[in-house]
């Protein structure tokens, strides 16, 4: 028996904006007319202006300041001393790893850049002019820049501010299962050992930080202007220590410039602002310069790693061992879920079939700027997904094995889910092997094998490089994951008007995402209201619903999740008030997209902005009125979406200069609500990821001088380098996540930079060269062309003046 | 980034300028195209009590490339005009080939070559490219005009030898006698970078034999170096791959350059060897020697 079905009346999804359009971003509507309005735009009334005076050195006792000139100045209206903070108690503040971090500097100064004094002037000028007048005696101290000068025996305490601080150890910390991984070893074949450093990055959002905190005495509300990218946990951090009350604290997060993890911490600067508002009874602005933001505010990275493979003859891994020292600056400032202290690093291998592993990890403190941020990733998965790339790829050279087939071999099968992971995580779904494929074949593997071959024959140096991984995005769940105890779950609010238009608010936070496009196509796929009909507003803690804000690819995971919660209830009371238009029961009534109609006479139906116009105009007895609702969403677990990125390279053997020949980037982030701005996700990330790999570190001499402290010096690669990027796109729904989404803003930084180096180094076998540590400049690439030996560390740099 | 108090003065005649630099007495600033200047105002790396403007000056905005191959640049020719003419391609490949390596397309729009030779670099392109064709840089002041070899010009790092009431107005390339070729090869880490190292080679050939060379040097030393040895190992010989190597190897040996976070010191020596090599090499296939 065939049924017609009734010709439908849904709408067209793309032609909405729903979910799969790859609708324009409405945020670019303002941004390219220059109609942006980021904190350097506020301006209010008899505002005044901050300056920070910055320590030249990495490593003093100060001995004195002497801030009378400053005062002297005519403009000047407040300086600030560690001296003064600590009056009020408030020279240091907590951290978001359970350290703590001085405000302004006391005893001592502990890193090139750390915050001695402010000046609040009447323009920032004069204030500028101020902090140059303060004299600062300081008594140099020796200076720790890496773990190894941190952990030698007579090394100098960096934190002796703190009680029970004997070493400059900030953790030790473990995971996995060290007797049956011990066990593994002793029953491989052979052992692959691997030693890295994951040099320093620094997120560099093109917008500074910044602040302009408004106390009004009157009323005792703060109202603070801020660049961050989690203003809830800002307004609670505020509230705990200020001790101001919760609800006169309202932290605004406008348009951010980018943010990329460096505006997750709290600053100095954020505080300072605050404090001297609430002195002066004046709004004050603080607008970090360029040179501050690198030399001072939450970087990436820099963590040195070691690691052991045990396997078979046959190339299968039997068991990992890891070791990480990490370099914490003077402060461990670390953004992380509490419980994990070197984040989520041991989500490395999670696409492997490994039936154990264990790892070690132990922080150091140094003389170099706080940080440890997320910079575009989930908390450290970045270091694990490179280490586990470059694990993989020496281990299949030291089995003799092509790095394609090792990896097939090794993978977690498409049935195989959900998989427990030798670290103790459970992965969800994913197809690895059809990915790969995808890219292999994109790149024509077997092609480019060949004519490696053929160009080596003419001393050309060829290489192809692989990385797959999938990361843990969308922290938490509630139960594993939370921030100075405040859980990491999220949330919307949506509240559609009369005439079918709709406000959405989120707890998340856009920087670049183009959240208010795609959160309005959520809606527009679950309600069939046009996306254009949505607005979508975050970021004001007097409006958004609490949420943990935006960092670890966490907003499609956990705030999109909330959204599309968000919709179902209004959707659910949507539906009584269709049965209501209807003259039927509620079980009578059908949906179909942007429209609900008799199940028995389909021509019947009222679409979903007659159900808004009623909702305020004709509602039922006993219904309340209006059609809004908000969802709290704790996700049920991370999500897992999985890249393969494929470099191909061509070194200059003379120089050691090389260049890309192709990237194939094939992405699995399951479902794509826009594939435009997935792509521009991923095209963003490789980018940076291609920085990281190419040109970028900051390093320090051996006097903790920050070499990287503006852009002539920190490098972020142009058009002109940066390669053209080959996309390709593989879906596999995350299953428990509603839109089946699982998040895509981190995965092409996190899993791109080992393709570039893996490619490198294949273009070198045969050099006698196990590794080239990042970046890969071409003195490092000729270094180990021409001695044959590692290119390891960034050490203090060298100096032979 | 916010410098300290200054004045500004854009004057509309040579004799003013110079006039409130005098009065300046060494605390006033020429502004050209501003691109090393401006940075440093910025970071208080430097700070002038009076910026004179020279944008403002008539009939410094010429780029002359004369019928016998002499070249004039006013000093506020901007490195743009001298990447797009097609003359000086022609006439001067080494200054041809160093343009469009200057920074990128922002900068070059403002910067000038006069100022670049003025701001003396050690990193800078453009007194490599000039120190190789054996330019000079003429001068005006309270005194008069006077002409300054390169090679007397630049005094040290950040250092010329200009008086403080002295304004540059042009800088002048002679006119060759021989065949000219050249090349400029800059090893950096990204567009807009200054040079790791880089080479500038100007050569004058008549018949296979080199007749004149200047070989000269940029981000290896405190200052451009001009590899004189190098450079006049090559007069009257052929370019085999005898002389080539030679001079090569006596380039090499006349950089000074530091170990830093761009590379050693061996390896930036190891780059101006090849680089050397490279564009003497390419000048001996004729295709790419000037016409
Ligand atoms: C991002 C960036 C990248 C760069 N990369 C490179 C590069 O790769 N290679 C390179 O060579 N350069 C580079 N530069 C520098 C650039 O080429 C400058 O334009 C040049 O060095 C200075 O020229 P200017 O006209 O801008 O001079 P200004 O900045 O105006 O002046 C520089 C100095 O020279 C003096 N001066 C200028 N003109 C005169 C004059 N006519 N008479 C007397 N004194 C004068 C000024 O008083 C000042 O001290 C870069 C600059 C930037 C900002």
């Amino acid at each position: 028996m065939t049924v017609t079905e009734p010709t439908s009346r849904a709408l067209d999804e793309i032609k909405i904006g729903g979910m799969g359009a790859s609708r324009k971003r409405v945020e670019d509507n303002r941004f390219i007319r220059g109609r942006g309005h980021y904190v350097d735009d506020v301006v209010l009334p008899g505002m005044l202006h901050m300056e920070i005076l910055r320590s030249p050195l990495a490593h003093a006792r100060i001995k004195s300041i002497d801030a009378s000139a400053a005062w002297d100045i005519p403009g000047v209206r407040l300086v600030l001393t560690g001296e003064m903070m600590a009056t009020r108690n408030l020279a240091w503040m907590p951290t978001l790893s359970y350290d703590t971090q001085a405000v302004l500097a006391t005893d001592k100064v502990r890193f090139q850049g750390q915050e001695v004094a402010c000046v609040i002037a009447d323009d920032p000028y004069i204030a500028k002019d101020a902090c140059e007048a303060i004299v600062v005696d300081y008594e140099p101290l020796p200076v720790i820049v890496n773990p190894t000068q941190a952990l030698a025996p007579d090394a100098p305490i960096i934190r002796d501010d703190k009680q029970n601080q004997p070493d400059n150890v900030c953790f030790n910390w473990e995971v996995g299962d060290r007797d049956r991984t011990d066990q593994a070893f002793a029953d491989a074949d052979v052992v692959s050992k691997i030693q890295l450093h994951y040099p320093r990055s620094h997120p560099s959002p093109l917008e500074t930080c910044g602040s302009v905190a408004d106390f009004d005495r009157a009323t005792g509300k703060l109202t603070v202007y801020m660049t961050t990218q989690a203003p809830h946990i800002v307004r609670a951090a505020v509230a705990l220590i200020a001790e101001l009350p919760e609800h006169l604290i309202r932290i605004v997060s406008p348009d951010l410039g980018g943010g990329f993890g460096n505006k997750v911490p709290v600053y100095p600067g954020y505080v300072m602002s605050i404090l001297a508002s609430i002195l002066t009874e004046r709004p004050v602005k603080w607008i970090e310069d360029r040179t501050g933001n690198l030399i001072s505010t939450g970087f990436g990275r820099d963590v040195y790693l070691e690691g052991e493979m045990a396997l078979r003859k046959d190339g299968r891994i039997l068991g990992i061992r890891m070791h990480t020292d990490s370099d914490h600056g003077a402060f461990f400032g670390d953004a992380q879920p509490s419980k994990f202290k070197i984040g989520l690093l041991h989500s490395a291998f999670a696409c492997y079939d490994i039936p154990t592993a264990h790892l070690t990890a132990r922080g150091v403190y140094t003389n170099k700027a706080p940080g440890g941020v997320a910079y575009r990733c989930s908390f450290r998965v970045t270091e694990a997904m490179f280490f586990q790339e470059r694990m993989v790829q020496a281990a299949a050279d030291d089995l003799g094995m092509d790095q394609a087939e090792f990896r097939r071999i090794n993978f977690v099968r498409d049935d195989d889910f959900p998989h427990r992971t030798p670290f103790g995580f459970l992965t969800d779904s994913g197809q690895y092997e059809k990915c790969l494929q995808v890219g292999l074949d994109a790149i024509d593997y077997p092609g480019f094998l060949k004519e490696k071959e053929e160009a080596a024959k003419n001393g050309r140096l060829l290489g192809i490089g692989i990385s797959c991984m999938t990361e843990p995005l969308g922290a938490g769940n509630s139960r594993e994951y939370d921030i100075l105890g405040i859980k990491m779950f999220d949330s919307a609010e949506l509240r559609v008007h009369m005439t079918g238009k709709a406000i959405l608010r989120t707890g998340a936070k856009t920087q670049g995402q183009g959240h208010e496009t795609t959160w309005a196509q959520i809606v527009a796929h679950e309600l069939g209201l046009p996306a254009d009909d949505i607005v979508v507003e975050e970021g004001d803690t007097d409006t958004a619903p609490f949420g943990m804000g935006t960092y670890a690819s966490r907003s499609t995971p956990v705030a999109g999740a909330a959204i599309a919660m968000a919709a179902r209830k209004v959707k659910a009371k949507a539906r009584k008030l269709a049965a209501h238009l209807l003259e039927v029961s509620e079980e009578d009534v059908e949906w179909e997209l942007g429209r609900f109609y008799v199940r028995s006479a389909p021509d019947r139906g009222v679409t979903i902005q007659e159900c808004a116009m009623a909702a305020y105009s004709n509602m039922p007895d006993g219904l309340e009125p209006g059609l809004e609702a908000n969802a709290y969403y704790d996700p049920p677990n991370l999500t897992w979406p999985f890249g393969c990125y494929i470099a191909t390279v061509e070194i200059d053997p003379v120089t050691g200069v090389w260049d890309v020949l192709r990237f194939v980037a094939v992405d699995d982030c399951g479902v794509r609500i826009n594939p435009m701005i997935v792509e521009g996700q991923i095209m963003g990330g490789l980018t940076e990821a291609y920085a990281m790999a190419s040109m970028q570190f900051i390093t320090f001499d051996e006097e903790g001088n920050c070499i990287g402290s503006n852009f002539m010096d920190y490098l972020l690669p142009t058009a002109w380098e940066t390669p053209g990027w080959e996309l390709h796109e593989v879906v596999t729904p995350c299953p428990h996540h509603p839109i089946g989404a699982k998040g895509v803003g981190e995965c092409a930084t996190v899993g791109g930079p080992a393709a570039f180096v893996n490619a490198v180094m294949d273009a070198l076998k045969g050099h006698g060269v196990r590794n080239v540590d990042m970046p890969l400049l071409p003195d490092r690439v000729y270094e180990a062309i021409t001695e044959r030996h590692d290119v390891s560390g960034a050490p203090p740099i060298r100096t032979d003046r | 980034m916010y410098p300290s108090r200054f004045a500004y003065e854009a004057p509309s005649s040579l004799d003013e300028a110079i006039g409130l630099l005098h009065q300046g007495a060494g605390e006033a600033k020429v502004l050209a195209g501003g691109q090393s200047l401006v940075p440093l105002i910025k970071l208080r790396f430097a700070s002038p009590e009076l910026l004179v403007d020279i944008n403002r000056l008539p009939g410094l905005d010429t780029l002359d490339v004369a019928a016998d191959g002499s070249i004039r640049v006013g000093a506020l020719v901007r490195h743009r005009d001298l990447e797009r003419s097609t003359d000086l391609a022609r006439v001067q490949p080494v200054m041809a080939a160093a343009a469009p390596l200057i920074a990128d397309p922002i900068v070059r729009t403002r910067g000038t070559l006069v100022g670049s030779l003025c701001h003396a670099d050690p990193q800078g392109d453009w007194a490599a490219a000039v120190t190789a064709v054996g330019g000079h840089v003429v001068a005006q002041g309270p005194g008069g005009r006077r002409t300054i070899p390169i090679a007397d010009f630049v005094t040290g790092p950040f250092q010329n030898v200009l008086a403080y009431d002295e304004v540059a107005v042009e800088a002048v390339i002679p006119a060759p006698t021989g065949q000219v070729a050249g090349g400029f090869l800059k090893l950096e880490r990204r567009v807009g970078d200054f040079a790791t190292a880089g080479t500038a080679v100007a050569l004058e050939l008549t018949g296979d034999r080199v007749s004149r060379a200047g070989i000269a040097l940029t981000g290896v030393g405190s200052r451009t170096i001009d590899a004189r040895a190098a450079a006049d190992s090559l007069i009257g010989q052929v370019l085999s791959a005898q002389a080539i190597a030679q001079a090569a190897d006596l380039a090499a040996e006349a950089a000074q350059p530091n170990s830093d976070h761009r590379g050693s010191a061996a390896y930036k020596r190891h780059v101006i060897h090849t680089f050397v090599t490279r564009i003497l090499t390419r000048i001996t296939t004729t295709s790419e020697r000037a016409a």
